[in-house]
């Protein structure tokens, strides 16, 4: 019988370009030292560590999380390395949730993350491998035809894009942490950008991050903190196969399926009204009314309407990305786990500046490869 | 015998698993060193159709699947995502992979059993090691800031663990030749190793330093390799096995990862994860132990407490077949098939990751 859990600590660095001030070693630990404080506890508190982060090439080092383990107080602990490509901060927040649920440990910390500067993620993801199309234009190259082909079904009009771009960096003038802080953001700005991968312009696509997030979940008898507990209400992990014919690119089944699953266990029948406030791996603009399709927020071919009526902007009825999103802030490996966080502080009350009035039941999501993974988990305030 | 009155410093309290979950099927490649004729999805695919099968079930038998591999074999990003082609994952499936051995993707696999969140998971690790040069590719797992840029090979930091290991007294060069000796008339047995052969310890000690005090048998082959294995709990367990192998107990811990700061001679993050794991409540039969180098099998032995009538890598262990990221799966598939075939009631199956055994992972499993 499954344990309840609940994220009872948070943590994030500033995110950045490059934070030339800290190693990986100090980048993790900074995030991993806010949510240990967080929960008003102390480092020997925690039973496990689980982090993950994408490819280990876009640092350049083997399983990190070798050399991390004393940097996150590991030793002599369990500690497991998760990587299920952009997903994997989703993932890896939903290993730590299943340590707890199991009843096997009580306190569980789960880290993620990038250190983008240290590397080079396109050149990373453009190796070539026997048998396998190359990636050389990078994951805008990838994601831009299935956003042509979301526009020619849906009949969105080219602004749609433009203005989730607008609305997500306005969010991240209200997020400290958040990497890009544009305050002359506008649909004007976005337009005279550069082209990049046709439909997407410079300013509709994420920035390249260095930074980290971090958690800590705890069993019911084990709960502390400076906040309310965000309690789990559901989470589910969904992958589909990269490619074979009939496959959906744009409305992946696997979306469709963990999210069914996901509302399934928390009771939702009707996300947009039930839920408060979601945070979406949106890395680029379309991906939102991709998205909201995908998760079941509206009707097939509906998706960009919400975003023109102004449905998910901060004072809509279901507010998306209030942190700023992928879109302001892409260290890689941590953004699945920006996204669960970000919807813990909000039903937590300490989202400060961003924080939605009232929000008491909220949805975290990622997803990652070529849109064939994905994570999710739904957190409430009320004890499920 | 396992001398379970008198457990090894750094001994932890037992947790003890609250659902039955049981190694339900195990197969394995046969390991070689360098096949040119099968990529990663080619490999696994037989291997993983072999589990399903001996079993007569399906991909849809199983409601988790996880998988361990690591980027820097291929040398590319994301060797994960094609391989999960081996499976055909349609409809989309929960799952889940861990840059580690497959033996933590079974115990990821092992805890969503644990807690009931899945009844039935296909667990699987594959590597070719054939691909690069495995001295500069495990290099790149040390601290990137002050040593893996003097890109110290694994085969010179497991020789200083092994000279530590000499210098205390605890070992002797001949050891090492005896266990290499004893790990590859083993191996003879099994169908699947790659290093077999009957040679007797002082024709080994001839061999020249590959890195003093090791010698080329104390080293592990260059292997390429996959396995799966099968995990099922509750009634599933019994629908697939008249008398199944159930894992009584499964930990698993890290050290710290700068060598200058631990003693290379002892593991205690083994016997930790060993007492979490109850391996001292009882004596094992069998113990598969996950010792990449030869003088290894003597520190894990030490520290899992194992007594001289345990036998030891009766599969020939990683000196025969050392197949990276489904090694430490595969000690744990071949302890297990050892309680199947009723030749051991209980056994311990152990897995290493990181230089110098820096990470250990204790499966406990006993017959019906």
């Amino acid at each position: 019988m499954a344990e309840r859990c609940a994220v009872i600590g948070v943590g994030q660095t500033h995110h950045k370009a490059k934070r030339e001030d800290v190693s990986i070693a100090g980048l993790v630990r900074e995030a991993a030292a806010m949510a240990v404080a967080d929960a008003e506890l102390g480092w020997p508190d925690i039973d496990a560590v689980v982090i993950g982060k994408a490819p280990d090439m876009f640092e350049g080092n083997m399983m990190p999380e070798l050399y991390l383990a004393p940097a996150l107080g590991a030793v002599g602990k369990p500690m497991i390395r998760v990587h299920t490509a952009g997903s994997v901060g989703g993932s890896t927040a939903i290993v730590a949730a299943h340590l707890v649920a199991s009843g096997i440990h009580k306190r569980v910390l789960t880290v993620a993350y990038e250190k983008q500067s240290d590397s080079d993620a396109m050149w990373a993801l453009s190796v070539p491998q026997p048998f396998a199309a190359p990636l050389l234009a990078g994951a805008g190259g990838y994601f831009a035809p299935h956003i042509r082909a979301y526009m020619r079904r849906s009949g969105a009009p080219d602004h749609i894009g433009r203005m989730v771009a607008v609305k997500d960096r306005q969010n991240a003038l209200r997020n400290p942490f958040a990497h890009l802080h544009l305050p002359d953001i506008s649909m004007e700005m976005v337009e005279e950008s550069m082209m990049l991968w046709d439909p997407l312009r410079y300013l509709e696509a994420c920035p390249s991050s260095d930074g980290a997030a971090a958690m800590v979940l705890a069993a019911e008898d084990a709960v502390s903190g400076r906040f309310p507990p965000a309690w789990v209400h559901g989470l589910a992990m969904r992958s589909e196969p990269t490619m074979f014919a009939g496959r959906d690119q744009v409305n992946p089944r696997a979306g469709r399926d963990c999210s069914a699953d996901v509302y399934s266990q928390a009771g939702i029948t009707d996300p947009r009204s039930q839920l408060d406030v979601a945070e979406v791996y949106v890395p680029f603009s379309w991906y939102e009314p991709m998205w909201l399709e995908n998760l079941g927020f509206c009707e097939l071919g509906e998706g960009w309407k919400l975003t023109e009526a102004g449905a998910t902007a901060f004072e809509g009825d279901i507010p998306w990305n209030t942190s700023g999103g992928v879109l302001s802030s892409n260290p890689i490996g941590a953004s699945g786990m920006l996204r669960f966080l970000e919807v813990a502080m909000q039903v937590r009350g300490q989202a400060g500046e961003h924080q939605v009035d009232g929000a008491r039941l909220a949805l975290g999501q990622a997803y990652g490869g070529g849109s064939q993974f994905f994570s999710m988990w739904v957190v409430g305030a009320d004890r499920p | 015998m396992s001398s379970p009155e008198n457990p090894p410093s750094g001994s932890a309290p037992r947790r003890r698993p609250v659902r039955p979950v049981s190694i339900a099927s195990f197969a394995q490649a046969r390991n070689v060193r360098q096949d040119d004729h099968h990529n990663e999805v080619e490999m696994l695919m037989p291997v993983i159709a072999e589990a399903f099968g001996s079993i007569s079930i399906t991909k849809d038998d199983v409601d988790f699947i996880c998988s361990g591999s690591t980027d820097y074999l291929i040398g590319g990003p994301f060797s994960f995502v094609m391989a999960l082609d081996a499976v055909g994952v349609w409809p989309p499936r929960a799952e889940s992979h861990v840059e580690m051995d497959a033996a933590w993707a079974l115990y990821e696999a092992w805890v969503l059993l644990q807690e009931g969140a899945a009844d039935a998971a296909l667990v699987y690790g594959f590597g070719r090691s054939s691909l690069g040069d495995l001295n500069e590719i495990l290099a790149l797992q040390l601290d990137p800031y002050y040593l893996a840029p003097l890109w110290p090979d694994p085969v010179s930091l497991a020789a200083l663990q092994a000279r530590a290991l000499i210098d205390a007294g605890r070992a002797t060069e001949a050891d090492f030749a005896a266990i290499a000796a004893r790990s590859r008339k083993d191996a003879l047995s099994n169908p699947n190793a790659q290093v077999a052969k009957d040679v007797v310890a002082s024709t080994l000690m001839e061999e020249a330093y590959v890195v003093s005090p090791l010698r080329r048998h104390a080293l592990p082959p260059i292997t390429d390799g996959a396995a799966a294995i099968v995990l099922a709990a509750g009634e599933k367990a019994h629908q697939w096995s008249d008398d199944p192998v159930w894992i009584t107990g499964f930990d698993h811990r890290i050290e710290t990862h700068s060598l200058g700061a631990r003693d290379l001679t002892v593991s205690p993050s083994t016997s930790t994860a060993a007492a979490r794991a109850g391996l001292f409540e009882a004596p094992v039969d069998v113990a598969e132990i996950h010792a990449p180098y030869a003088h290894q099998e003597l520190i894990v032995k030490e520290a899992l407490a194992l007594g001289d009538s345990v036998v030891i890598n009766p599969s020939g262990g990683a000196l025969a077949a050392n197949p990276i990221m489904s090694a430490g799966l595969i000690r744990v598939g071949e302890a297990a098939a050892r309680i199947a075939s009723g030749e051991a009631h209980r056994a311990v199956a152990h897995a290493t990751s990181g230089p110098c055994l820096q990470q250990n992972l204790v499966c406990v499993m006993e017959g019906a």
